[in-house]
C-alpha cells in the first residue's frame, strides 16, 4: 500500500482540468516512475494524486498536416523509441529514450512526465530542448504553447498553471527537417542509471556538407535544468566541418555550463566529461549528417 | 485517519476474467499477491529497480510494484502462474532455467522468466548482447547472469526451431 492519501482519477483531458481546479493539493500522476517512488521514500507521503494515466487519447505520435511531429505527453519512453514518425524525422529522440532505465521503466515511464518533473538528468529532455520543442498545456482557457526552453523555470520546477495539464510536446518541421543529431549519455553504469551528465546535439550542413549551417547543444546535469550552450552554437555557425572547429565547439560549451559537485560527481569531472560530449556528439551529428571533413 | 477508498475493477488475469474490488492506494504487486494468492511476483525493492515483480501487462514488461493496481482495470496481466499447464507442466522458459542452473536463491527468477517470456513472444532473434540489455531492469545477486543468458537464449533458439519447423 502506498501512503497516499486520495487519487482522484480523470479519464479525460477535461476531466483531468477538472479536477485541477477542484483539487489544487493534488499532484497530477502519469506513469509514477519518479513520483511513487517519492511516495515511497516518505517525501511525499499522505499526499492527494490526479491521476491521468489511463488518458488514452494522449498516446501515441501523429505528424499534422504542416509537418509539426506531435508526441501524446503520456507515450512511454518505448512507444517514442518504436515509432516510425520518430525513427524518421528524428531519431536520436528515440535513443535518447531508450538510455532511460530498463525496459520495465521505459513501458511506464512517460515523455511528458520526464519534462513535467523538471530535472536536470532527464534523457529525453535535452533531445527535446536541441531541437526546440514545443511545450503543449490543456487548461480551462484552452490551450497554451510554451517553448521548452521557458518551461523550465529553476531545479524541479516548471511553468504549468495550477488549472492545467501537458498534453502534448511539439517539434516543428523547421526545428528537424535537414538536421541529424547524436545523444550521449554517460553513467557509470550501462543501465537502471541516472545520468551523470548527457549531451545531444544536432547540426544542419549546407548542400555540399562541408559547411555548418546550424548546430545545436544541450547539455543535462550541466546545471539546475537542461541547458542549451549558445557560445558554442555561435562559435561554429557558418565554419567548415573539420576537427578545429569540434574543438571551438568544445571549448564553446564550457564556457556557458555550470555544473556542480554531487554524490554522482565532482564539478571538475563533469566539466572534463562535459567537454568531451560536446566533441563526440558534435563529431557524430556530423557524420550522420554525412559531413565532408577538411 | 485516511478513509477507505475502494474501486471495482474488471481484468484479465491469467487468461480468465476477474473482477475485484481494490483499495486505490494498493500496487499491483500488492494486489496480485494479496487477493490472488500469487506469490510468484516477488517485492524487492519496491521503486523499480530489481524487477523481481515484472509481470507482463497488455504483453509488455511491467514492474507491478510501481504500477496502481487500479490501471489494471480493463487490461491483460500476466504472472509466472499464467505459464504453467492446468495438469502443472511447467513452461519451456521455467524448464531452461532449471537444465541451464539459472537459479540460484530463486528469488528474482519469476521476474527473469517474465521478462524472458515478453522476448520469447516476439519471435525474434536476439544476439546474447540484445538480450543483455532487455533483461538490465531484473537484477539477480546470486548468479552473475551468465546461467540466465544461456536460459534464455536456449529457450528462444527452441521455440525459434519450432516455429521454422511448422512453417
Amino acid at each position: 500500500m502506498y501512503d497516499i492519501n486520495k487519487i482522484y482519477e480523470a479519464n479525460s483531458v477535461e476531466d483531468a482540468v477538472r479536477l485541477r481546479m477542484e483539487e489544487p493539493q493534488a499532484r497530477i500522476i502519469a506513469g509514477g516512475s519518479d513520483l511513487l517512488i517519492s511516495i515511497r521514500a516518505g517525501d511525499l507521503a499522505g499526499c492527494d494524486l490526479i491521476s491521468i494515466y489511463t488518458i488514452d487519447e494522449l498516446r501515441g505520435v501523429s505528424l499534422d498536416d504542416d509537418g509539426t511531429i506531435r508526441i501524446g505527453s503520456l507515450t512511454s519512453f518505448a512507444a517514442v523509441t518504436k515509432n516510425e514518425i520518430i525513427q524518421k524525422y528524428v531519431r536520436v529522440l528515440g535513443e535518447a529514450a531508450d538510455k532511460v532505465g530498463g525496459p520495465q521503466i521505459r513501458n511506464i515511464g512517460t515523455i511528458g512526465g520526464n519534462t513535467c518533473n523538471g530535472v536536470t538528468s532527464a534523457d529525453t529532455a535535452s533531445t527535446l530542448m536541441a531541437y526546440d520543442a514545443i511545450i503543449e498545456l490543456t487548461g480551462s482557457e484552452g490551450k497554451r504553447l510554451v517553448p521548452i526552453e521557458e518551461f523550465y523555470l529553476r531545479a524541479k520546477r516548471v511553468d504549468i498553471h495550477p488549472d492545467e495539464i501537458q498534453t502534448a510536446i511539439l517539434i516543428r518541421p523547421e526545428s528537424y527537417r535537414g538536421y541529424e543529431g547524436f545523444y550521449y549519455k554517460y553513467a557509470m553504469r550501462g543501465a537502471m542509471d541516472i545520468a551523470t551528465s548527457g549531451c545531444s546535439a544536432n547540426v544542419k550542413l549546407s548542400e555540399d556538407k562541408k559547411t555548418i549551417v546550424d548546430a545545436r547543444i544541450c547539455y543535462g546535469v550541466a546545471g539546475p535544468i537542461p541547458m542549451r550552450t549558445r557560445s558554442a552554437e555561435q562559435a561554429v555557425k557558418g565554419l567548415p566541418v573539420s576537427k578545429e572547429i569540434v574543438e571551438a565547439f568544445a571549448a564553446g560549451a564550457l564556457q556557458d555550463v555550470n555544473p556542480r559537485t554531487s554524490w554522482r560527481a565532482t564539478k571538475e569531472f563533469r566539466l572534463h566529461i562535459q567537454g568531451e560530449l560536446a566533441r563526440r556528439c558534435l563529431t557524430e551529428s556530423i557524420n550522420r549528417a554525412g559531413g565532408i571533413w577538411s | 485517519m485516511i478513509e477507505k477508498q475502494f474501486k471495482t475493477i474488471t481484468f484479465t488475469l491469467n487468461g480468465k476474467q476477474v473482477t475485484t474490488s481494490v483499495d486505490m492506494r494498493e500496487s499491483l504487486s500488492d494486489m496480485l499477491r494479496n487477493d490472488f494468492g500469487l506469490t510468484s511476483v516477488k517485492k524487492g525493492c519496491e521503486v523499480g529497480e530489481c524487477g523481481a515483480c515484472t509481470v507482463l501487462v497488455n504483453g509488455e514488461v511491467f514492474a507491478s510494484c510501481i504500477f496502481l493496481a487500479i490501471w489494471a482495470d480493463g487490461k491483460d496481466v500476466l504472472t509466472v502462474e499464467g505459464l504453467v499447464d492446468v495438469d502443472g507442466t511447467i513452461s519451456d522458459i521455467q524448464q531452461a532455467f532449471i537444465d541451464e542452473t539459472a537459479v540460484q536463491c530463486g528469488f528474482c527468477t519469476p521476474g527473469f522468466i517474465m521478462s524472458a517470456e515478453h522476448l520469447l513472444r516476439t519471435g525474434k532473434r536476439y544476439t546474447r548482447d540484445e538480450l543483455r540489455k532487455e533483461l538490465a531492469g531484473n537484477m539477480c545477486r546470486c548468479t552473475g547472469y551468465h546461467n540466465i543468458i544461456n536460459a534464455v537464449e536456449k529457450a528462444m533458439n527452441a521455440r525459434l526451431a519450432k516455429k521454422a519447423g511448422k512453417e
